[in-house]
């Protein structure tokens, strides 16, 4: 019975992280419909930048995320400027082929730098700190702020999208691109900035991917899938509702590999075609649309 | 159309005839004759590569189809050369049936996968069907992982017997004088030919079609298509099912050549879908001249380029981003829009007959 | 030299040729209105001068500065606002969302404020925190107008604001012209409604098929010519 209470409680915790890799990928679709297949790439990508300022200037990684952040936000912004805002349209294809592309040239690129070998962020006793609960169940520090770190993102993310002028602005793009013009919005410059911030996101997704695990330049596309999944079992166009997404996925695949640890990922994408063809609208999709 | 048919003011026919379908008809058979006789000739290197080039050139077409005409985006084919693949071991190495019936026998099977497959992929649309059709390749690879009499995740071989008694290997080595190796691919040569040749046919055949011309409707409008009666959700699950059965018997044919299956390599999503992308981005989607040029392009890159590893990617990446952006009609659209050319005209004309001076004066609705 | 001007004016859909050299001009505080049947290509025109068609930089002029060339959130901030036909408010925002958004790219100090758009349009106060989809016609209609005001615009450029409304709403929203012009806006009107065109424009242009066929001072203008002037003759 314990196992079976220690599995519920971290698929949770295991939500809260891929709630965090689904809360950019949401962010970027809600405001540019694009479907980023660089997504999980990116992550990776994020963390060995972590790695390498946590490195080369001898911080903790939580120091390293905070000066990374800025600097990711800026190629963020740089990348949808130059690259991906030339992509949007009517046909489909070019922002998948281009993403599809820019996954592979990331991959790649990290390969040919970091080698295919397995890395992982260091911080000290924090890494296996745990806080016990009693029975036999404990609770890692690590995983526990990430659920907390995923939930602050989503707070955060709700309140510049509800209640400031540049979130209103995101949305009205999302709405409407051509009347959003006509508000003098920049919708270029919009674009990017929501970009910027996705990878900001990123960066935070990134440093809880290298604490909580080793990582090698492998490892997006997979990252990419789990994203995508909580996406669309929380429903599309709410942030609360890609947490639910993140935990739903946590849970079936702890619950999964509690069967067989074979089962693992299995299971989380079984769950993931369980939902789309019981609700194709995900679990808590948005009231209109 | 015939004569009889818009007497009032005017008579139209429309045609799918380029320029001189009778030079290049003749061309092409000339062309297949010195394929299928190649191996007099060739050594057995060349033949490997020509082997490489027919199925990645077949896999591009049957995407072609998929992206280019139906709109259906897919990243994950991978699912089915993997199905295809992991079905010709199945069937001959528990089965007991012959490798080339095998083949047939994969694809049927890919397709009757195909169809529960398609019932919780279409339910998503646009870009969000190709990642869900990527998660479902996943699902198919970790369930391949976990079989366990078809080797589990580290894979298996075919018995040299099974490679062996592929039916007239006898009758090749006796005609040509080669070993058993060598009359093997000589086989898996003459398969991938026939598969190639088939899938262009196929496609060809199709988009001349009736659905054919409901395809390219739906490619460009999909909304307006659908007003003017076409079925868009039957007229995809078709073309879903129909290239997931030959993706599925080039699945097998690449295995049976390869002779070793193991999940991480059969369900890649870079060997057989982001090469496959690739030559029909490089190409010109949408067109069927298109992959095959790009799979020449592929073929020599990869042959040239591909001990670069990594770096190779980076460029392949890089090329097809390039493209994208400033050709998105890719080598063959920048060719066509120098020269009027097909070499397998689909697109349908008007053919205006002499008498039809009034038509230009005839003002058309806004 | 006129506030607005377009010189030769010219807008194509692809191959389709929507005007054909429209030459047109507004002085400040003026009200024109742009009347013709369907199709006649009045809200290509404003959509052109609104920066959402794309000219030639001297075919339509602000103050004599060529602006034909420019987009539509650089047009804005120069001061030139459009009530898009089919009002077009954002549904996911609120109508203040809406009003708001409608400053955000031309934040300059001006009469119009939330609270003067909510004096103007009572109603939309009340409606404040609603979501837009569930406003009534008339009271869409009032939020797109409101949106634009709050970019304190120099021109208000509007597109069939009556289009689908009763009779007695439309009477309502023109109510608030007068107060609109009297803080010096000058205002495009595009209108199928002649009647309510004729009352309020200083001057009327009317085109067909993408060309000008009459342009003169409502009472100068004779019913024969209107009507020759919509569908030819």
């Amino acid at each position: 019975m314990t196992g079976w209470l220690d599995a519920l409680i971290q698929g949770v915790l295991l939500g809260g992280l891929y709630a965090l890799f689904a809360a950019g990928l949401s962010l970027m679709f809600g405001v540019m419909r694009l479907v980023n297949l660089a997504h999980g790439d990116i992550i990776v990508l994020a963390a060995f930048a972590i790695l390498v300022v946590a490195g080369k200037l001898g911080l903790d990684p939580f120091v390293a995320v905070a000066l990374a952040a800025p600097i990711l936000f800026v190629i963020g912004f740089a990348l949808q400027h130059v690259l991906l805002n030339r992509t949007l349209g009517r046909d489909l294809l070019p922002p998948l082929l281009v993403t599809f592309g820019l996954s592979i040239i990331i991959q790649n690129g990290l390969l040919q730098i970091f080698s295919a070998d397995s890395q992982r962020l260091r911080s000290g006793a924090i890494e296996t700190a745990s806080i016990p609960l009693g029975g036999g169940i404990a609770i890692g520090v690590v995983p526990l702020l990430t659920l907390l770190s995923a939930i602050a993102v989503i707070v955060v993310l709700n309140m510049i999208f509800y209640r400031t002028p540049i979130g209103r602005a995101f949305r009205a793009t999302s709405d409407d691109l051509e009347v959003a013009e006509l508000m003098g919005i920049d919708i270029s410059r919009i674009f990017a900035t929501a970009m910027g911030l996705a990878f900001v996101v990123i960066a935070i997704a990134a440093l809880y991917l290298g604490l909580r695990a080793n990582f090698d330049p492998t490892i997006g596309p997979a990252r990419l899938l789990y994203a995508f999944e909580a996406v669309i079992i929380g429903g599309l166009g709410s942030f609360w509702g890609t947490l639910a997404g993140g935990v739903v996925l946590g849970l079936a695949q702890t619950i999964g590999a509690r069967i067989d640890p074979e089962w693992q990922i299995l299971a989380g994408h079984l769950a993931f075609l369980v939902v789309l063809a019981l609700r194709p609208r995900g679990l808590f999709p948005r009231a209109q649309d | 159309m015939g004569e009889a048919a818009a007497k009032p003011t005017q008579t139209f026919r429309t045609g799918t005839a380029g320029r001189a379908p009778g030079a290049i008809a003749a061309i092409a058979c000339v062309m297949l004759l010195a394929l299928a006789l190649l191996p007099v000739v060739a050594g057995r290197n060349l033949i490997q590569d020509m082997i490489f080039l027919f199925y990645m050139l077949a896999l591009a077409q049957c995407w072609n189809l998929l992206a280019g005409y139906a709109g259906l985006i897919s990243v994950g084919q991978q699912a089915f050369v993997g199905l295809g693949g992991y079905l010709l071991f199945a069937l001959t190495l528990l089965g007991g049936i012959d490798p080339l019936l095998a083949i047939p026998l994969a694809g049927l099977v890919s397709a009757l996968f195909a169809l529960p497959t398609a019932f919780i992929v279409f339910r998503l649309r646009g870009a969000y069907f190709a990642i869900g059709t990527w998660v479902v390749a996943e699902v198919y690879r970790l369930v391949f992982a976990q079989f366990k009499p078809l080797g589990g995740g580290t894979g298996m071989s075919l018995t040299p017997s099974i490679t062996s008694s592929v039916p007239g290997i006898e009758w090749v080595k006796a005609l040509l004088n080669v070993r058993t190796p060598a009359a093997r691919d000589l086989i898996s040569y003459w398969a991938a030919l026939a598969l190639m040749v088939g899938t262009l046919g196929f496609v060809y055949l199709v988009l001349r079609s009736r659905r054919g011309l409901a395809l390219g409707a739906i490619r460009d409008h999909e909304g307006a298509a659908a007003g003017l009666g076409v079925d868009i959700y039957r007229v995809k699950l078709a073309v879903y099912v129909a290239t997931a059965a030959m993706t599925g018997m080039i699945g097998a044919l690449i295995y049976l050549q390869k002779a070793r299956i193991s999940p991480d390599a059969a369900f890649s999503v870079t060997d057989w879908t982001a090469y496959v992308v690739f030559i029909v981005v490089i190409g010109g989607i949408g067109t069927i001249e298109g992959p095959v040029v790009g799979a020449v392009i592929f073929y020599l890159l990869q042959r040239y380029l591909a001990d670069f590893g990594a770096s190779y990617l980076i460029l392949l990446g890089t090329l097809g981003i390039v493209v994208m952006l400033f050709a998105p009609k890719g080598l063959w659209g920048l060719i066509t829009e120098r020269y009027d050319l097909a070499l397998f005209p689909t697109r349908r004309r008007l053919v205006i007959p002499p008498r039809a001076e009034i038509a230009r004066r005839v003002d058309f609705p806004k | 030299m006129p506030f607005l001007e377009t010189r030769n004016l010219t807008a194509f859909y692809g191959d389709f040729q929507a005007l054909y050299g429209i030459d047109t001009s507004l002085d400040k505080g003026e009200t024109i209105a742009i009347i013709g049947a369907n199709g006649a290509g009045k809200s290509t025109f404003l959509k052109a001068i609104a920066g959402l068609i794309h000219g030639t930089p001297d075919s339509v002029q602000l103050e004599g500065m060529p602006i034909g060339a420019r987009g539509a959130a650089d047009i804005v901030k120069l001061g030139i606002a459009l009530v898009p036909e089919g009002r077009r408010l954002f549904p996911s925002l609120t109508v203040e969302e809406n009003l708001l958004i409608g400053g955000y790219g031309r934040k300059i100090a001006g009469p119009w404020t939330l609270d003067r758009v909510y004096a103007l349009f009572p109603i939309l106060r009340e409606r404040r925190s609603m979501a837009t989809p569930a406003l009534s016609g008339g009271q869409q209609q009032m939020a797109a107008i409101g949106r634009a005001l709050m970019s304190n615009p120099r021109i208000l450029l509007c597109d069939e604001i009556s289009l689908g409304l009763a009779p007695i709403i439309i009477a309502d929203i023109y109510a608030a012209l007068p107060q609109i012009k009297a803080e010096g806006t000058s205002v495009v009107l595009v209108e199928q409604d002649i009647v309510q065109a004729m009352k309020v424009a200083d001057r009327v242009y009317c085109f067909q098929e993408g060309r000008l066929s009459l342009t003169g001072r409502p009472r100068e203008l004779t019913r024969e010519q209107i009507h020759r002037a919509y569908f030819g003759s």
